[in-house]
């Protein structure tokens, strides 16, 4: 098949003017655009009022995709559960079992843990939740991991809390609109969260590898103590993050770290929670002294919580 | 009753021109005609709010699978710039910094553009070739300018995606080509 030869303009001045036309405003586009990427890339905020913008027109559909997620895996699963109930029966109960005889023990410790903590007069700040809201929007094919979550400032979501669900830690808000915020998950590179292992406290922080793993990254160098299927939760320092939410689940162990996976895929996330910044003092005054300190050699703070 | 033969039934419109039963004295619509293009690279740019909340990139870049063929199938409909307001429209939605789809798309179609004059014959395997090395650069830069913004190297985590890019390049063709024949379907009276 020979190429359509409409793009020949003949003789009419008007049109070699058009395609002319074309071309340069092409051509600007272009350059446009490169300007506009330098000023995001130095800028990362740039542009959040417009795309917070773009995200509330399209917070419908968004929210229909949500249910429509959760309705297509109950079904999917209510499939699945027919056939290994009787397997499934039989492997709960023994779990019923272990659990109570577990449950029990929890409790003594629980009631030991606040006797000792009145006894060193530590008061735990009662953390309330934010706001409670669906995940409507993912950038599935960037190398970047945005998810988009259906509550704003309206609701009182401010960037920098936290946000997780019921099974773990999905990330951090960074960019709000009036009932939309952007949120930068555990997945993206950009994100470092500081975590300990949950069974002897060994600490550690997750860094985000873009393809659905993180990085573990111990902070003791020497012997890699790491195994598979250790538990990591955060720890709390740094100040942004709740102490004790799961984060990552070991799965390969390098020779100095690890490789693990989401505690909570966030796709499996029906509702999730956004969490008040745990010490916003700490966070002011880490950011005062940053500020104080000039300009660090090497912008890895954009992490946060570090 | 009897379970109907195949025979019996009422045969489905196959074809989008079997929609409009008069075709005499009718011509496109020329809303439909023009805007539809621009309104299925959009509606593709949308599929961010799809209800697959992904951990890896994994979902091709389908805004610019279906802008690179409707320039394809018709390489005037479009025009040189359309790449700076549709990308501007993406940029808003895929999670890149802003301009990095505005700066590809609009070389895309310079590209585009350069290769419709070198290559004067067209073919199928030819045009698949064509947006498979479109699309490798496409996503390749994207993945090293979202690395730049990240102040990480993003590790060769678009394989996959690349994979599936390449592999459902035609699928989306078919597709464009059957919208342009609803573009075209004879809907306002002359």
């Amino acid at each position: 098949m020979a190429r359509p030869a409409d793009r020949r303009p003949g003789f009419s001045r008007r049109a070699q003017y058009g395609i002319f036309t074309g071309y340069v405003i092409a051509v600007a586009g272009f350059l446009a655009g490169a300007a506009l990427l330098i000023v995001s890339i130095v800028n990362p905020s740039a542009f959040s009022s417009v795309r917070g913008a773009a995200s509330e027109i399209a917070r419908p559909a968004g929210e229909a995709g949500a249910e429509t997620r959760a309705a297509g895996q109950s079904v999917i699963a209510a499939i699945g559960a027919y056939f290994q109930a009787g397997r499934q029966n039989a492997a709960l109960s023994r779990e019923v079992a272990a659990a109570r005889a577990n449950a029990l023990t929890m409790q003594a410790l629980e009631g030991e843990n606040r006797r000792l903590k009145a006894l060193l007069g530590i008061v735990d700040p009662a953390v309330k939740p934010v706001a409670a809201a669906r995940l409507i929007g993912s950038t599935s094919a960037s190398a970047r991991r945005f998810a988009v979550l259906s509550a704003g400032s309206s609701q009182g979501v401010r960037p920098g809390q936290p946000v997780r669900s019921a099974a773990g830690l999905i990330g951090r808000v960074i960019e709000t609109g009036p009932g939309t915020a952007r949120v930068l998950l555990v997945t993206d590179p950009e994100n470092v969260v500081p975590v300990r292992r949950a069974r002897d406290g060994l600490p550690a922080f997750v860094e985000g590898k873009s393809d659905g793993r993180i990085a573990i990254r111990l902070l003791n160098m020497g012997v890699n103590p790491l195994k598979l299927g250790d538990v990591f939760v955060t720890s709390g320092s740094g100040g942004l993050y709740p102490p004790g939410i799961p984060v990552a689940v070991v799965t390969e162990v390098l020779h100095d770290g690890g490789v693990g996976h989401l505690a909570s895929d966030p796709a499996d996330a029906d509702f999730v929670v956004v969490l008040p910044v745990f010490q916003p003092a700490a966070i002011t005054a880490l950011g005062a002294s940053q500020q104080a300190a000039g300009p660090a050699p090497e912008p890895s703070e954009a992490g946060g919580g570090t | 009753m009897p379970f109907p033969r195949l025979p019996d039934l009422p045969s489905l419109p196959m074809r989008p021109e079997d929609i409009v039963p008069q075709r005499i004295n009718r011509a496109p619509s020329p809303l439909l005609a023009s805007g539809l293009p621009w309104i299925s690279v959009m509606l593709a740019s949308l599929a961010a709010f799809s209800p697959v909340i992904a951990s890896a990139p994994l979902v091709p870049p389908l805004a610019f699978m279906v802008f690179l063929a409707w320039r394809m199938l018709r390489p005037s409909l479009l025009p040189l710039w359309a790449g700076l307001p549709l990308g501007a429209f993406d940029d808003l939605y895929s999670g890149q910094p802003f301009g990095c789809a505005i700066v590809l798309w609009s070389a895309a179609m310079l590209v585009m553009d350069t290769i419709d004059n070198r290559l004067l014959w067209r073919s199928f395997v030819q045009d698949w070739a064509v947006a498979c090395l479109m699309m490798i650069a496409y996503l390749v830069l994207c993945a090293g300018i979202a690395g730049l913004a990240a102040a990480y190297p993003l590790p060769l985590v678009i394989g996959p995606q690349l994979l599936v890019t390449l592999a459902l390049y035609p699928l989306v063709t078919r597709l464009v080509a059957l919208l342009d024949r609803i573009r075209l379907l004879p809907l306002r009276s002359v």
